[in-house]
């Protein structure tokens, strides 16, 4: 015996639909291949260009609580937007981030970081001085490592001194991928 | 605390038992009504999750959860079952009844007032669910209540 599809996803439709979720979370086709998406009440918790639930479940639980559920409609308005974004009719984001549990550190690299605009890039110590910390650019990178929430928070838009892409969590491909999409590389 | 089984989420707990706790309501009460009282025992799981402290016996938990639903679906539909046999659409939960009427409200105070209203949970048991404290269970609710009567009356 098995559970009808149909019936599966009334219960997660009322559970996201009643605020019962701490994180909601699905899976969203991109062209840079699946991702898992997640969100929570107070807005987009987490993207990961890993999309193995099994990977991921217990680092969403960590971030907002252990009631973690697959809720298609809970990452809506992110989908959309991923997808115009994806398909070049978006530059930037309208959706509220979840940041919680970050260090203040943390949190303003990142505030600065969702201002680098679309198409364009800035370098890991242009932006530790934006945020009052001229010489913290190693520690910049450390957050751009850990971002929760890449392509969003653009971290992709963050490159080396010389104009050398450095590195991605996601894997350096995705980064030239984002930037070429952005018009930001040939 | 290092002793305790954690608590796995949720999408866990639910992919493990689900099978289990639908065969158990079928059992008690036929596929039709199984459908609703699986939906509803789980949502129950959901609102209580938070406040468990260990991860240990969740599937003595979710069977005891799934009897007592089983339970109150027959004390609510046994006395006309016989004579509606054909209606057995009326066991809607009661969630599903509210749902149209408060579509419109902020998530918080949405959840306030169907699960005060329409499970007639504490006040207690609601602010567990939504993870605030009792008295911002009870502003939510009352909120929610006051915003839809401006709307029905205006």
């Amino acid at each position: 015996m098995s559970i009808s599809s149909d019936l599966d996803r009334r219960f997660r439709d009322a559970a996201a639909s009643l605020g019962l979720l701490d994180v909601g979370y699905d899976v969203v086709e991109s062209p840079l291949g699946s991702l898992l998406v997640a969100a929570s009440d107070r807005g987009l918790a987490s993207i990961s260009f890993d999309a193995r639930p099994e990977e991921q479940l217990e680092r969403l639980a960590r971030i907002a609580g252990p009631r973690v559920l697959r809720s298609p409609s809970s990452v809506d308005e992110a989908r959309r937007e991923l997808d115009e974004y994806f398909e070049g009719r978006r530059q930037a984001f309208d959706l509220s981030l979840d940041l919680r549990a970050l260090p203040p550190f943390t949190t303003s690299v990142l505030r600065e970081l969702a201002k680098v605009p679309y198409g364009e890039t800035t370098t890991y110590g242009a932006l530790a001085a934006r945020v009052g910390r001229p010489r913290a650019s190693r520690a910049v990178g450390t957050v751009m490592n850990r971002n929760r929430i890449p392509i969003v928070l653009p971290c992709h838009r963050v490159v080396g001194s010389t104009g050398n892409l450095v590195g991605y969590a996601g894997g350096l491909d995705k980064k030239t991928a984002l930037l070429r999409l952005e018009g930001a590389l040939l | 605390m290092m002793d305790d089984v954690a608590i796995p989420p949720f999408e866990r707990f639910y992919e493990e038992h689900r099978v289990e706790v639908l065969s158990l309501l079928r059992r008690r009460l036929g596929t039709e009504r199984a459908e609703d009282a699986f939906q509803e025992t789980f949502l129950r799981a959901l609102q209580a999750y938070r406040r468990l402290e260990h991860g240990e016996h969740l599937r003595a938990w979710v069977l005891t959860i799934a009897k007592n639903v089983a339970v109150d679906t027959l004390r609510r539909t046994r006395p006309t079952a016989e004579l509606v046999e054909a209606g057995a659409e009326d066991t809607m939960p009661e969630y599903e009844e509210l749902a149209p009427l408060t579509d419109g409200l902020p998530r918080k105070e949405r959840a306030a007032v169907v699960l005060r209203y329409g499970y007639d949970l504490s006040y207690d048991q609601i602010a567990a669910a939504l993870g605030s404290s009792e008295d911002a269970a009870r502003q939510a609710a009352s909120t929610g209540v006051r915003r839809l009567r401006g709307r029905t009356t205006s």
